[in-house]
């Protein structure tokens, strides 16, 4: 079941391929933390993550964090392995943390279904906004950016016009 | 000719793959009688030599040549752009091309 409106953002302690783990708490002084499922074999995401990565540049400084969990299925999906993750963010130079839930457990928790899906949450933790990064796959596309405006209302302590939106993407990789 | 388009349900993308096919098939007068065959498993997938949805074969030739060697696997497939940028449909440029 994905997570409602207004929940607290469950907990989690998860590899990072930077070498460290990363929790829920670590996140404690973020104004906004946008947690994203992700992947990286789906091409749902990664035409999305260069605009992850502008987000994370563009209001870091403003107490905004994002920080990626990817959930899928290694065994079954081997280029969504934990050293390929690795191998990706340093591609891609990933300005924000990318972390392994190997035994899916903060899956079943937030209760995502695609790659990329984001869950936003405010200063308090409680889900402000849940869906998509913006409405086009295609960046030249893009007429409302729901993840931004989102992450704007909460650093500004308004609650987002938009709430929730139906993520596009992959569907997340459940172990058999 | 044979026109054939491959999809798991997994995966989004392909009612905007026959869309746009069937789009370029009308451009050019061709009836579009896309034949929608549906992978299940990982074993079709193999079987059929599957790389993601959706791949498309006109007359047994996958649209996206480079791309069909890829792994067989339930999963959204990936086309590279001109510009770089990937997708989960192929391009109508790799469309055209492979109806000349």
């Amino acid at each position: 079941m994905t997570l409602t409106l207004t929940t607290e953002a469950p907990p989690f302690d998860l590899p990072g391929v930077d070498g460290r783990n990363h929790s829920l708490d670590d996140y404690a002084e973020a104004e906004a933390l946008a947690v994203v499922w992700s992947c990286n074999h789906c091409p749902y995401v990664q035409a999305w993550e260069g605009r992850m990565v502008e987000l994370q540049r563009e209001l870091g400084d403003r107490g905004f964090r994002l920080v990626a969990i990817n959930s899928n299925d290694a065994d079954s999906y081997p280029e969504d392995s934990f050293e390929a993750m690795q191998a990706r963010a340093r591609e891609q130079g990933f300005n924000f943390d990318y972390v392994y839930d190997e035994d899916q457990s903060a899956l079943r928790a937030y209760g995502a279904e695609r790659t990329p899906e984001v869950f936003l949450f405010d200063r308090d933790r409680r889900l402000v906004y849940h869906g998509a990064i913006d409405d086009s796959r295609d960046e030249t596309q893009v007429s409302e950016r729901y993840l931004r405006d989102a992450i704007e209302a909460v650093l500004a302590g308004r609650e987002p016009s938009v709430h929730e939106t139906p993520p596009v993407g992959c569907t997340v990789k459940w172990r058999s | 000719m044979t026109i054939e388009l491959f999809y798991w349900k997994g995966c989004p993308s392909y009612p905007e793959a026959k869309e746009l096919l069937e789009e370029v098939l009308g451009e050019r007068g061709i009836e579009p009688a896309v034949s929608m065959r549906e992978v299940r498993t990982q074993e079709e997938a193999e079987r059929l030599a599957f790389p993601g949805s959706p791949t498309i074969r006109i007359d047994g030739r996958d649209v996206d040549p480079a791309g069909a060697e890829s792994r067989p696997a339930l999963n959204c497939r990936i086309y590279h752009l001109p510009d770089g940028r990937v997708s989960p449909v192929p391009t109508r440029e790799q469309l055209e091309a492979a109806l000349s």
